[in-house]
């Protein structure tokens, strides 16, 4: 983590949908190869505030930059810096492993010598020699996401943003996806990643609460606990999380 | 039964709540019915002709008024030169050109013999047929004018009575067969389509094992569609009733089972294609690219399947609209009553029992 | 460029890979266009006819030998009871009925004239019609006849006759399939096209891998071109198959027209519908949206395009309606390209409206992405 170079500013971000606001003026940094995770109960506007991260909506006010792009003028460049992967899974599951790397190397202009070569590490990576050319749709869903995550940092952008990524997964497998997030930071990529489980929650170097569109609290696992003299991240979530007044849905 | 019927309030929101389904449940039906009551027609009207007159003669000037006083043709303009009528039929919309050759009274008054020619835009044989006979026949009635005076002996005379529709309306022959197409096809399209959208989605498993038969989940499913397409058969018939001014000569309530009928049928063809698919757009691919010209066609309504060659004949009994077709004409129109049409209805029985029959058993490998 | 090619190599690969829709795209429309057109002839000929003889003379049996020789009618039933034809007539068995009077023979050659009923069944208006006339023009001539015979002499002294000989043009036997075939032909190309590609696209929204693509570089354009090209291939495809396999080798219809000029109109016409299918799947969050306005707009589209009931004949109103389909426009240059060989001069405007349509609708699915977007 380099504290001095910031990939993500936001500043005063606020998401309208009429009068309802998502995500009232949140603002924060992130650093580079930073795992940043974004917590919040359900409805609390992390899949909203992402989602404007991402250029995948526009903000009704406020300020962000992501890798030193504007998210309003240079979204194609934001674009080609950063990496998704969504709670849904969304490689094309009638595509093979290859054909899905090919794909999305090839859409982020990556040569063809080197999305060979570079595939060929990865598969070898993931074990899945011998899934290459199966159909993404026939494999277990544990192995779908450690796909889909590789697929997501495979043109090594600045930032990944990760939403639910391990949702239904046992907890081996999540390990093991953990275990492709901490070698991702380690090459300097930034995670930004939204989770449920707390146990996550703690391997991230700073977290940040989300309640009603607000963001609560912001801080390292550790002074978190502190800060709310609580044993775990549990706990901390249900101080926090206790006033909200929007339900889940 | 509250399962049973908590299942059935779940179909009813997912239609209802979704305003371009509804657009097609409810919408469609009223466009047909309006479209086919007011628009289309099989008659061939307002065609545009051409005439070439060389003779420029009492007899040729009396005709072309004759032509153009009748509602069938639009007289577009004069031709000079018979060899531009090929021009003409090219740009499109001149249906007919008839020529008149030079000393077309004359011939007729001495020689007692003269002649006309019709030439038709036969790319369209039927309309070209029918023009041809319009204009034909108005050239043998001013004949018959010319020689009216010397009253013929021997006269047999013709009345004509026009049975069942005597205005000769379109839409006496179309609305039993709308009925028909909107009854089956959007009653398959809607089973088979929700059906298979649950098991895409994993959703049919979890019905599947809720403490309901997997038969009680599958009427389930269909009870919906079958109260949704009665609303839409009393919503048609009320149209064609207020709007059409079509009334009901039989029994109403006769109507109402047979059509209730014909929706059971459409359920049952609908469960086997959802048995027999994998994905939404395999089941609506199947409905509509399959379905739609073919039973248009072999309802009978648009064609007369008589006119078929057999084996097309053959194929058409498969479908069964063209049952449901006969049989509503014969309660709405004609007024008759069961023991006219039992064979009908039992083979739409019949035709029931067998898609039943197979989809069921499809739907156990499925489980097993 | 690249990223396009990337993106068409996806399509084709889950297009050809789909082995239960292929048949369905490529198959099925072939077999309904080799079945279907046989199956639209409006020649009305084999109508069933009763009759009822009251009279059971020579010359009422002569009459009926007339009618039955004529080609145009099968007698179904030849008896003497009214109301055991009008059963045959409830039950559809037969069309018409023929009454002739008990005193048909004998008040003819005494009172110089008599009267046949004629009952037909006008449920279906334009058959009635055609088949009364049959009815009456072979009774007219027998009239004739038997006026040359009883009273010889006319002949000598004949009316004025006006003999009309009509030229059927473009097709002279008559043949319904070659006027269906184009316009059956163009109503399936149009629905593989629609459907396909609102569908094609509404599903890459509902399981979320648009989402994926969105995210990345790919710009908005490249992934309408990376669906629309596929789909206007396939369109192509289709069409040439029908036109060239089917239309000429099983119904031996040649284009008399430039099949250059075909191509051409063809090209423009799928990028208007295809623009439809976007315009559908950007209304649609999923498959049965999509599908439900796809099936709305295909029914209203073919029904109102001259397919199977003229145009011209409908109320001004509706011909305005006629003129909003594209399906209309490529219907008719179809039919007038392939069986009267018309020119560009001749389909301009048709060529001009398309373009219209063409522009309408994918400016208009353009905007509305983004808006969604």
């Amino acid at each position: 983590m380099d504290l001095n170079e910031k990939v993500i500013t936001t500043h005063k971000l606020t998401k309208r949908f009429g009068d309802f606001v998502a995500t009232n003026e949140i603002t924060f940094d992130v650093y580079k190869g930073e795992i940043f995770g974004f917590l919040g109960a359900n409805g609390a506007g992390k899949t909203t505030a992402m989602r404007m991260l991402c250029g995948l909506s526009t903000p009704s006010s406020g300020e962000a930059s992501i890798a030193g792009y504007d998210i309003y003028k240079e979204t194609e460049k934001v674009k080609a810096h950063i990496g998704y992967m969504s709670q849904k899974f969304s490689l094309y599951e009638d595509l093979t492993v290859m054909e899905n790397i090919r794909l999305f190397g090839g859409i982020y202009g990556m040569s063809n010598a080197y999305i060979k070569s570079k595939s060929e590490a990865l598969i070898q990576q993931l074990g899945m020699e011998k899934e290459v050319k199966k159909l993404v749709g026939s494999l277990p869903l544990g192995w779908k996401q450690k796909l889909a995550f590789s697929v997501a940092v495979f043109h090594e952008p600045k930032i990944v943003f990760l939403d639910e990524p391990t949702g239904g997964v046992d907890p081996i497998t999540r390990r093991q996806f953990w275990d492709l997030i901490y070698e991702a930071a380690d090459r300097g990529i930034t995670i930004f990643v939204t989770t449920h489980y707390m146990d996550e929650a703690e391997y991230c170097n700073r977290i940040s609460m989300m309640v009603d569109g607000y963001i609560k609290a912001l801080d390292s696992p550790t002074r978190l606990k502190q800060q709310y003299s609580a044993e775990t991240m549990d706990e901390v979530f249900f101080e926090l999380a206790r006033g909200a007044q929007r339900k889940g849905d | 039964m509250k399962q049973f019927l908590a299942f059935i309030r779940k179909e009813f929101y997912h239609v209802f709540r979704d305003s371009k389904t509804l657009l097609m449940l409810f919408g469609l039906p009223i466009v047909l019915i309006i479209l086919f009551g007011f628009a289309l027609t099989n008659e061939i009207k307002n065609s545009k002709i051409m005439v070439c007159d060389l003779a420029k003669d009492e007899a040729s000037k009396a005709l072309i008024d004759k032509l153009e006083a009748n509602k069938n043709f639009q007289v577009a303009g004069l031709l000079a030169n018979p060899n531009q009528a090929e021009a003409a039929f090219r740009k499109g919309d001149i249906k007919l050109v008839i020529i008149f050759p030079e000393n077309f009274n004359e011939d007729l008054l001495h020689l007692k013999q003269a002649q006309v020619q019709i030439q038709a835009d036969a790319s369209d044989p039927n309309t070209a047929n029918t023009l041809t006979n319009y204009a034909t026949n108005i050239i043998r009635n001013y004949q018959q004018d010319l020689v009216l005076n010397n009253q013929a002996p021997l006269r047999i005379e013709t009345s004509v009575r026009m049975i069942y529709n005597p205005e000769l309306k379109g839409t006496t022959n179309f609305v039993p067969g709308v009925i028909a197409l909107v009854l089956l096809l959007i009653c398959v399209l809607m089973t088979s389509v929700s059906i298979v959208r649950e098991k895409e989605k994993g959703t049919m498993e979890v019905l599947l094992v809720s403490p309901l038969n997997p038969i009680m989940v599958i009427i389930a499913k269909a009870v919906p569609y079958l109260m949704l397409s009665l609303i839409n058969l009393t919503v048609v018939i009320l149209l064609s009733i207020f709007l059409l001014k079509m009334p009901i000569n039989g029994s109403i309530f006769l109507l109402f089972f047979e059509s209730t009928l014909l929706i059971i049928t459409a359920l049952s063809l609908g469960l086997l294609i959802s048995n027999s698919t994998d994905s939404q757009q395999q089941a609506m691919l199947l409905s509509l690219m399959g379905m739609l010209i073919p039973v248009m066609l072999f309802t009978g309504f648009l064609f007369p399947l008589e006119n078929m060659p057999l084996p097309l004949q053959v194929i058409s009994n498969l479908v069964p609209s063209k049952w449901y077709y006969i049989i509503a004409k014969a309660i709405m129109i004609k007024g008759l009553g069961i023991t006219a049409i039992w064979k009908e209805t039992l083979i739409l029985i019949g035709m029931t029992l067998v898609l039943l029959t197979i989809s069921i058993r499809k739907f156990k490998i499925r489980l097993a | 460029m690249r990223t396009l090619l990337f993106l068409l190599q996806k399509e084709f690969r889950q297009i050809f890979r789909n082995k239960a829709i292929l048949p369905v795209i490529f198959v099925m429309p072939m077999i309904q266009l080799i079945v279907l057109p046989l199956a639209a002839d409006f020649e009305i000929d084999n109508i069933n006819i009763s009759i009822v003889d009251h009279d059971h003379s020579s010359l009422s049996r002569q009459l009926v030998d007339k009618i039955a020789a004529s080609g145009y009618f099968v007698l179904s039933d030849y008896g003497n009871s009214y109301s055991q034809a009008f059963q045959q007539f409830e039950r559809d068995r037969s069309d018409l009925i023929l009454e002739i009077p008990s005193d048909f023979e004998r008040k003819l050659v005494r009172e110089n004239e008599n009267s046949l009923f004629i009952a037909v069944n006008a449920i279906n208006g334009v058959k009635a019609t055609v088949g009364s006339s049959y009815l009456g023009r072979i009774i007219n001539d027998f009239n004739a006849d038997l006026r040359l015979k009883f009273n010889p002499a006319q002949g000598l002294n004949p009316v004025p006759v006006i003999e009309v000989s009509p030229i059927n043009r473009f097709n002279p036997s008559l043949n319904y399939p070659f006027f269906m075939v184009p316009g059956i032909l163009v109503s399936l190309v149009t629905m593989v096209a629609v459907y396909l590609c609102s569908l094609n696209i509404v599903k890459e929204k509902e399981i979320g891998t648009i989402e994926q693509i969105n995210v990345t570089p790919v710009k908005k354009y490249h992934f309408i071109l990376g669906k629309l090209i596929p789909f206007w291939v396939i369109g192509v495809f289709i069409f040439s198959v029908g036109l060239f396999g089917i239309g000429r080798l099983v119904y031996g219809i040649v284009p008399a027209g430039s099949i250059l000029l075909l191509y051409s109109f063809l090209a423009l016409y799928l990028v208007a519908v295809l623009g439809l299918g976007l315009l559908i799947s950007t209304y649609s969050e999923t498959q049965q949206q999509a599908m439900s306005l796809a099936f709305f707009c295909i029914m209203i589209f073919m029904l109102m395009s001259g397919l199977f009931t003229p145009v011209d004949s409908m109320p001004t109103w509706a011909i305005a309606i006629a003129r909003c389909s594209p399906v209309t426009y490529f219907i008719e240059v179809m039919r007038m390209v392939v069986l009267k060989g018309s020119g560009f001069a001749d389909i301009r405007y048709h060529f001009l409206m398309i373009l219209g349509f063409a522009v309408l609708f994918n400016s208009f699915a353009v905007w509305n992405y983004r808006k969604v977007g």
